[in-house]
């Protein structure tokens, strides 16, 4: 399936990326996050926080062909 | 999937004292309105390790950050007997000194305009995917994190 994945602040820059399309065959967003540590090694010292299609999500939700993804550093609104 | 129609409340650059000031204008002719309350948050020019902030480069995931503001909106009308509730954030850069963001709460008594204007403000710094870059004097940055 293709996922459409968004990077945001600190993230977009430590990847240097703002936006991709992934085609993985992975089931949860902790499968997500896994390979997307392996892609990224500078991920895994970085805070970040998943949202599905616009809301915040858990590492045990369930992802679909066609979701949008995307990689929420610390907030800091205000 | 609602087909309610996001408003948008991200504005490019700072918040200016005359969009302020027309917006405690427009409010003039609800006359059942007894109290309003402000938030106005400011770009503070805080020292980090001997570099001065001079201005925060404000970005966000737009289309979810619309969403929670407007979830905000909604809960605090849910909440408290509002008359008016008006949210704006400023996107891009924003210097020391100027406004990031109007938070504007209306009701009968104050009571409800106080306690909703601090509700939406504190759901805003903890909810709301807006990010910040604390640019320095020298051109360089570190990202910002609430506390």
């Amino acid at each position: 399936m293709i996922l459409r994945l968004k990077y945001f602040g600190m993230i977009a820059e430590a990847i240097a990326k703002e936006e991709e399309n992934v085609e993985i065959q992975h089931r949860t967003i902790a499968d997500l996050d896994g390979l997307l540590k392996r892609k990224y090694p500078q991920l895994v010292t970085l805070e970040y926080q998943f949202a599905l299609n616009q809301t915040l999500a858990g590492m045990d939700e369930i992802i679909k062909d066609g979701d949008e993804i995307a990689l929420l550093p610390p907030f800091a609104g205000g | 999937m609602s087909e309610k129609k996001i408003k948008n409340f991200l504005v490019e650059g700072p918040i200016t004292p005359e969009k302020i000031a027309t917006s405690i204008a427009h409010h003039q002719v609800k006359t059942n309105i007894g109290a309003h309350d402000i938030f106005l948050g400011q770009v503070r020019a805080d020292q980090i390790e001997g570099k001065e902030v001079i201005a925060i480069d404000y970005s966000a995931y737009a289309e979810m950050a619309n969403k929670v503001f407007d979830e905000i909106r909604e809960a605090a009308f849910d909440k408290y007997d509002l008359t008016c509730a008006h949210i704006y954030h400023s996107i891009g850069v924003v210097k020391v000194g100027e406004l990031c963001l109007f938070v504007f709460t209306s009701s009968k008594h104050r009571a409800m305009a106080f306690d909703a204007c601090r509700y939406i403000t504190e759901e805003i710094k903890a909810k709301a995917p807006v990010f910040g870059k604390e640019v320095f004097e020298n051109s360089s940055f570190q990202w910002k994190s609430n506390q």
